[in-house]
């Protein structure tokens, strides 16, 4: 019996619907990702503190360099946190609007964290992914080798770094490249040991696609989910990072500043009565990692498949 | 079980050998040397000084003696700022009291947050673990450079209840608040760890037949859900240990108590860098042992782990 050509039709604009209805991995993610009141209030905070730190420059009319030499030591009285003077969160000790200097600091943490995330993601799921698709020999010498890289205390090694080669932006940088590869190496490595045993990868090989292109072309886009979720999770961390070493007064160095170097400054102002010099450096670190850290836990609930 | 640590050691050794080296290269490469003041010495007292700390030897005789000194006398060698100190002076100086809040802290953080996580995972859905839950996302952003001025702000500028430095002999009043600076970061995070894998165990089947077989709650949790839920936390206080070593420095530069911390980032100033190195390969070679004894506890506890 033949089918009705109606029916096939039918069938057809069913197949269709079904199409128009079904879900990729991506927009699954997606729904849970908005679905979770914590992930979305981090994400409206990490867009507010972005603005902030990209655009608050416009809405003062001092420089985050220029001292005021009338305010020099009387800042404790003169310059309290006030919209007429237009200095909204007060002046430093030595006269220098902190609205702005914390609009750089915003910025400047949170590039340190987002280039040290980059780095760890394109260095880690390479050696990682590498690692894992050779395994045998390889996987053990690479992984060896990332095992003892972590057990060296890098918070010491990287100080002695910024003392012998000179306190720059750059060694920094590069210190901070050089530890946050270390775990997603790891991480890319576990994802890719069971990835490479599902079939497309199988066939792949079956049919002489060499080896790098594997990786880069069948392994790598199936680690992304995971790497996302771990790289958004790495920014605060490597944003803590780089205040501890900004507070001890190794990290960025002046006219320049963090949020570490704020707070620092804003501590050891506390006993003269200037405490805006401490809390809105305060908030804005809190805003800031606190933001990456619910948009980070969001994704990893929304992608990540072994905690749902 | 001994051939497992004989192998765990054969890595330890190299790994701690690597830092000696590394932070001797860097220090080799370093430009300009440590003697090189605004008034440049004359050669020939220049001369005599590098000789006396044997810089004037050819690069792999120095680095042969700073190791073989470093390994078979823990010598290293004399501070380059200090003229009449050697480093092990300084380390013996400053290390006692860095261990000390070190340890109180490192106690604190892992007996409070492992009840915490504990009884909140017990308490699923209560207030209790509401507020667990609420600690440990707090305090994610609160590290030891944050709490220390938050604590003083409160404790001695508000309240004027405690000393906001000092170091005193170690007296209780000086050690409270670098105790609570330094671990609540660390607590929160070995609470979370240890409700989620005490909820994870509390689901298993064996604590179900416990259960079943009419074991009464407290024996169900100590004897069968502790142990398996403790594994996680485990490796997770190695890494801990270390941290509260590396957080000394800020605790030692805000509260003036005194221990390595200070020294070290007093020399990164100074450019003092035999000092640096040596406390560098103390911490390198305390993170390894720790580390080292976590793994032989972890393969001791956990019966799945073949070694």
């Amino acid at each position: 019996m033949l089918p009705h050509a109606k029916d096939v039709e039918s069938v057809g604009e069913a197949m269709q619907l079904a199409e128009v209805q079904g879900r990729s991995l991506w927009a699954d993610a997606r729904t849970r990702f908005f679905r979770n009141k914590a992930a979305v209030f981090g994400l409206i905070l990490l867009v507010c503190v972005a603005i902030f730190a990209i655009f608050g420059g416009f809405f003062t009319q001092y420089e985050r360099d220029v001292v005021d030499f009338s305010l020099m030591g009387a800042n404790a009285y003169k310059g309290v946190p006030s919209f007429e003077t237009g200095h909204y969160f007060g002046t430093d000790a030595s006269g220098r609007d902190l609205y702005a200097r914390i609009v750089q600091g915003t910025a400047i943490s949170i590039m340190v964290g987002v280039v040290g995330a980059t780095v760890a993601v394109i260095v880690g799921t390479l050696y990682g992914a590498t690692a894992g698709y050779f395994g045998g020999r390889v996987d053990g010498i690479m992984m060896r080798t990332v095992d003892v890289l972590m057990s060296i205390p890098f918070m010491f090694v990287l100080i002695l770094m910024l003392v012998i080669f000179g306190r720059s932006m750059f060694m920094l940088f590069l210190g901070i490249g050089l530890i946050s590869w270390l775990d997603m190496a790891r991480i890319a490595r576990g994802q890719t040991l069971t990835i490479k045993n599902k079939e497309f990868v199988e066939v792949a090989h079956a049919i002489g696609v060499h080896p790098l292109k594997i990786i880069l072309r069948h392994i790598v886009p199936n680690l992304l989910g995971i790497v996302a979720v771990y790289a958004t999770l790495l920014v605060p961390q490597l944003i803590i990072f780089e205040s501890f070493i900004s507070f001890l007064g190794l990290g960025v160095q002046e006219p320049n500043t963090s949020l570490g170097a704020l707070l620092s400054e804003g501590a050891s102002n506390m006993f003269n009565g200037t405490i805006w010099q401490l809390q809105f450096p305060l908030i804005a670190f809190v805003f800031t990692i606190f933001a990456f850290f619910f948009v980070g836990d969001g994704l990893r609930d929304a992608l990540d498949p072994k905690d749902r | 079980m001994l051939s497992f640590i004989a192998r765990r050691l054969a890595v330890a050794i190299p790994t701690l050998l690597i830092l000696v080296v590394l932070s001797f290269v860097l220090m080799y490469a370093a430009p300009g040397g440590p003697f090189n003041s605004e008034r440049p010495l004359p050669p020939a007292v220049l001369a005599n000084i590098e000789a006396k700390y044997g810089l004037d030897q050819p690069f792999w005789k120095q680095i042969a003696n700073y190791v073989v000194g470093v390994v078979t006398q823990f010598d290293f060698g004399p501070s380059f700022q200090y003229k009449d100190r050697s480093v092990n002076d300084i380390i013996a100086q400053g290390f006692p009291v860095t261990l000390t809040y070190g340890a109180w802290s490192f106690v604190v953080a892992a007996v409070v947050g492992i009840s915490l996580g504990a009884a909140a995972a017990i308490k699923q859905n209560s207030w209790l673990d509401y507020m667990a839950v609420g600690f440990t996302i707090g305090a994610q952003v609160l590290p030891n450079f944050v709490m220390a001025p938050i604590l003083v702000l409160i404790f001695t500028l508000w309240l004027g209840w405690l000393p906001g430095g000092g170091w005193n002999g170690g007296q209780w009043e000086n050690l409270i608040l670098p105790v609570i600076a330094l671990s609540t970061s660390y607590m929160a995070s070995i609470a979370r760890i240890t409700r989620s894998s005490m909820l994870e165990v509390l689901n298993t089947n064996f604590i179900r037949t416990a259960q079943a077989k009419g074991l009464s709650p407290s024996r169900v949790i100590f004897r069968h859900a502790l142990k398996p839920a403790m594994l996680p936390v485990l490796s997770y206080l190695g890494p801990t240990f270390v941290f509260m070593i590396t957080g000394s420095v800020v605790i030692d530069i805000f509260f003036s108590t005194g221990g390595i911390g200070r020294f070290f980032v007093d020399s990164a100033f100074n450019r003092d860098y035999s000092v640096i190195m040596g406390i560098t390969i103390l911490v390198g070679s305390m993170t390894i042992l720790f580390n080292l004894l976590v793994d032989v506890l972890y393969a001791w506890i956990d019966p799945k782990i073949r070694y």
